[in-house]
């Protein structure tokens, strides 16, 4: 049982990471289109400050995930890639055209605007197919039958909490963007921009924890084993919930290093963060043994032992190689005063 | 349409759009080395305009290449899920491996454009190889699992059941050093005949001896001879590939050769179309003796032909076409860059005629074609196979039915990206002048990477 939890602790790493960094993503891009048209304040120029480096970086990690299911769990892959035909090509498709118009709009300046619409809007739907893999997941909407599986995408749409699943990963994506930008701006003393995004930060929070009790609620109904298990939890679901009246209040102190400015954003982004993390931990041990309820279990789908070793030692040598390069990426564009602070508002393509 | 019939279609279609970004994505970033280091070495203003000309062209098609390949690398599993199965047991290797080198592509690619500036030059230049570092491991990575569906190797499959799992063995699978090799030459000559042909088409419309005509001219010729090396290699390495394919894929073979009858002193059949019925090549060119001499570098090699197999295991006979196309390519981009040298070392020649100018021209694309020829050759002539008498492609494809649709989707998904991204560049290098880019680079202080957008 060992491997299969390492396994599955490295997949839920994975998912966890693009989560964090896919929020930001298309919440940056989809604030870059907000604000498009309100240039003094700067927001959309800070948003694509961060988005324009990072969104290869980030798309990357979605790879790393598919990977990391055929590669750690096949049988696994081999359900999910049936079901999720539909979804997963929806989600490619809008992915395409988020990613391409992104480039676009930075290097086809006079059309940038239209560039920025199409990439912003398709942007903020992925997150909510993106999302729709978890209660795909508790079972309810899959049929196994006669070792034959098929979704049943009527089922799923007419479901609650596929629907609370989806209005907590929209109002989250834009909460947690808001949130890092708000920082980003700070940092990059766009002191306009700062106060637009600790403002939406600040409406988006409650809107996030209410979707959150949505979720709960309607998981009780649909899935009540991942809700039981959850459940059993509960000191940890308080921490989160903590962590959370941390963040929101780290938004209303006083800077400590700027006079007359309110806000810790910095110290909001951890807390928040860590929240995050705390919820999705509880999620994800809720879930186990299970990848597909209740057919796919961690055990059934796991790969061949040798396979995994060999996948394992990679992960380990791939981490020592990269890692440094990911401190050096980090140190140039999200620590280099040079960069933060750019006089012009130019934005590199 | 059957739906796997459809879902092979839909798959190829992904692919064939896919690698045009990707082949170029390996040999440009190769092509604004050589640039960077020539202008290290000479302080040629022009050649660091070069990279930064390229630089942005390669930005705009990364747009289009990393969500294609996304969707490629998704596609797999939702397509063939038989088949991801099972490579995700043995062959899971090489795609693991394969996101680091994306990672460090991504993180070193963003360095290079958006940090320009502010990191000193050596530093410029370590990002640059990282990321043609990073874009030709992807490919030779990516091309490992296509060589392992054709020569697989370490594992065995008993009552069904995938056992004995050597997944070090599987990742060395036999062809894997030739087939990478080959992709990985071929890319590079297309990377350079892509640049080749942009800089005859510029000389063509610009008065001959002005200051942006020298500069396309060097381009030009800095390109010719990347692609004359390349494509002879390329040419030496697809020689080797077709012996490996008289050894482990002979029906491949016998197809692309339209070789019915097993024989010695086989021939080589140039042209022509593949006749079922007569078993023979229709209006194709014979040369004696040749197909056995390249098969196994004697002429008393015996070449297997395809009535040793059952029928139903034949590849398409259409392959024969594709074969001769990306070989004839092949040969004429030897020849071009051959000419091309003797008409200015030899000859001593200020002009190209225009002629020339016209075939330089034509040489990118069809480098291009030349690949698509290949990849669809490799891949359609594997066929009945995904996993080469392991896996047949029927027991590869999903159970989800309707998948007319999806293909409709993602084809006009394409059309789009394809329009948009060829407006797109005709745009930006509309309005940044080659003339712009070079006052900028020639007045200093003034950031040459950071301008314009
Ligand atoms: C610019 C592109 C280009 C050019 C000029 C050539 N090739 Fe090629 N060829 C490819 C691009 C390519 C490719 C697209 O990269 C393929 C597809 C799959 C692969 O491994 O490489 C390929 C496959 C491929 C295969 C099949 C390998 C397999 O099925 O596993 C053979 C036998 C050759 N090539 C042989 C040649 C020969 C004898 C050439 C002589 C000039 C040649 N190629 C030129
Ligand atoms: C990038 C260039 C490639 C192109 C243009 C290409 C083209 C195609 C085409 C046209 C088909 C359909 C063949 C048919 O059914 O007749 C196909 C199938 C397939 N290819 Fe490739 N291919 C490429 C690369 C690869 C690589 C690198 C892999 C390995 C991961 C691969 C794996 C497959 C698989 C699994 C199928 C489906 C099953 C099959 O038809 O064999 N392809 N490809
Ligand atoms: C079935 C075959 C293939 C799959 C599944 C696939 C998958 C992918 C994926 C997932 C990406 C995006 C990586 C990112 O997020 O940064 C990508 C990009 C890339 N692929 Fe492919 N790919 C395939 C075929 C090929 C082939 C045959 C080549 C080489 C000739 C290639 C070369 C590249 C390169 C260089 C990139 C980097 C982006 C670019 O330069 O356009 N790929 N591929």
């Amino acid at each position: 049982m060992a491997e299969e939890l390492l396994a599955i602790t490295v997949l839920w790493g994975f998912v966890f990471i693009y989560a964090v960094m896919a929020t930001m993503d298309f919440g940056a891009g989809f604030w870059s289109m907000i604000y498009f048209n309100r240039p003094k304040i700067k927001a959309t120029n800070v948003a694509n400050r961060y988005l324009s480096p990072t969104w290869e970086v980030t798309n990357t990690f979605i790879v790393a995930i598919v990977v990391a299911v055929y590669s750690l769990f096949p049988t696994a892959a081999y359900t999910l890639g049936t079901v999720l035909l539909i979804p997963g090509s929806i989600i490619l498709l809008l992915l395409a055209i988020r990613s391409a118009f992104l480039v676009f709009s930075n290097i086809a300046e006079e059309y940038r605007k239209p560039l920025t619409y199409i990439s912003g809007l398709s942007g903020i739907l992925i997150p909510g197919l993106l999302i729709s893999v978890l209660p795909i997941t508790h079972g309810d909407f899959v049929e196994f039958s006669d070792g034959r599986q098929s979704l049943d995408l009527a089922h799923l749409f007419t479901s609650p909490n596929e629907y609370a699943f989806i209005g907590f990963s929209i109002s989250s994506t834009l909460f947690l963007s808001s949130l890092l930008l708000a920082d980003y701006s700070k940092a990059s003393e766009e002191m306009e921009a700062y106060t637009v995004y600790r403002r939406d930060a600040i409406m988006l929070g409650p809107v996030s924890i209410i979707m959150a009790f949505l979720i709960m609620f309607t998981l009780k109904r649909e899935a009540f084993w991942i809700y039981e298990n959850m459940i059993d939890d509960l000191p940890l679901l308080l921490l989160s919930l903590g962590l959370f009246v941390i963040g929101g209040l780290a938004l209303f102190l006083p800077s400590i290093n700027k006079k007359g400015v309110r806000g810790i954003p910095r110290l909001a982004v951890i807390a928040i963060t860590l929240q995050y993390l705390t919820a999705s931990y509880v999620y994800g041990k809720a879930h186990l043994p299970y990848i597909v309820y209740p057919e796919v279990t961690i055990a059934s789908a796991f790969t061949d032992p040798s396979s995994f070793r060999a996948i394992f030692a990679t992960y380990i040598a791939g981490f020592l190689i990269l890692f440094p390069g990911f401190i050096y990426f980090w140190s140039l564009f999200m620590n280099d005063k040079r960069y933060l602070r750019q006089k012009q508002t130019k934005d590199p393509a | 349409m059957s739906d796997l019939l459809i879902a092979r279609s839909l798959f190829g279609t992904t692919m064939g759009f896919h690698i045009i970004f990707a082949t170029i994505g390996v040999g440009l970033p190769l092509m604004m080395l050589t640039a960077e280091l020539l202008y290290q070495k000479t302080k040629d203003h022009d050649y660091v305009i070069m990279a930064k000309r390229w630089t942005k062209a390669f930005a705009v098609l990364l747009g289009v290449g990393i969500p294609t390949g996304t969707i490629a690398g998704t596609q797999l599993s939702l397509l063939w899920p038989g088949f991801m199965e099972v490579i995700g047991k043995v062959m899971a290797l090489p795609f693991q491996i394969e996101i680091y080198a994306f990672f460090i592509e991504a993180l070193f690619m963003s360095i290079y454009v958006y940090a320009a500036e502010r990191i000193p030059p050596w530093m410029r230049i370590s990002s640059l190889v990282l990321v043609a570092f990073g874009a030709f491991a992807s490919a030779v990575l990516i091309t490992n699992v296509h060589a392992f569906e054709g020569t697989p190797q370490g594992f065995r499959i008993v009552d069904g059941e995938i056992v004995d799992v050597d997944p070090w063995a599987a990742f060395f699978n036999p062809s894997f050093i030739v087939t990478a090799g080959h992709v990985a030459l071929s890319a590079y000559t297309t990377g350079a005949f892509v640049v080749a042909s942009v800089a005859a088409f510029k000389m063509l419309r610009t008065p001959f001896g002005t200051r942006v005509y020298n500069f396309h001219k060097k381009a030009l010729m800095l390109s010719l001879i990347a692609g004359g090396i390349f494509s002879f290699l390329t040419a030496l390495n697809g020689h080797e590939s077709a012996q490996y394919l008289h050894e482990y894929q002979p029906e491949k073979l016998a197809a692309a050769e339209g070789l019915f009858e097993t024989q010695s002193y086989a021939p080589l059949a140039i042209g022509g179309f593949t006749d079922r019925e007569t078993q023979r090549v229709k209006w194709g060119i014979k040369i004696p003796w040749a197909l056995s001499f390249l098969a196994g570098n004697s002429f008393d090699t015996v070449v297997v032909g395809l009535n040793d197999f059952p029928e139903e295991e034949w590849p398409p006979l259409f392959v024969h076409t594709l074969f001769n196309a990306m070989v004839g390519i092949g040969s004429l981009l030897i020849f071009l860059s051959l000419t091309a040298f003797v008409w200015n070392k030899f000859l001593k020649k200020e002009h190209f005629p225009r002629f020339l100018m016209w075939a330089f021209v034509a040489s990118g694309p069809l480098a291009v074609l030349g690949i698509e020829f290949g990849w669809v050759f490799a891949c359609t002539g594997r066929q009945p196979w995904t996993i080469y008498r392991v896996l047949s492609t029927a027991d590869s494809v999903t159970t989800a039915e309707n998948l007319g649709i999806l293909f409709i989707l993602f084809a006009l998904v394409y059309v789009v990206l394809g329009v948009a991204v060829v407006f797109v560049m005709l745009y930006y290098f509309k309005k940044n002048t080659v003339i712009e880019d070079i006052n900028r680079a020639e007045q200093k202080n003034v950031p040459l990477y950071g301008s314009n957008t």
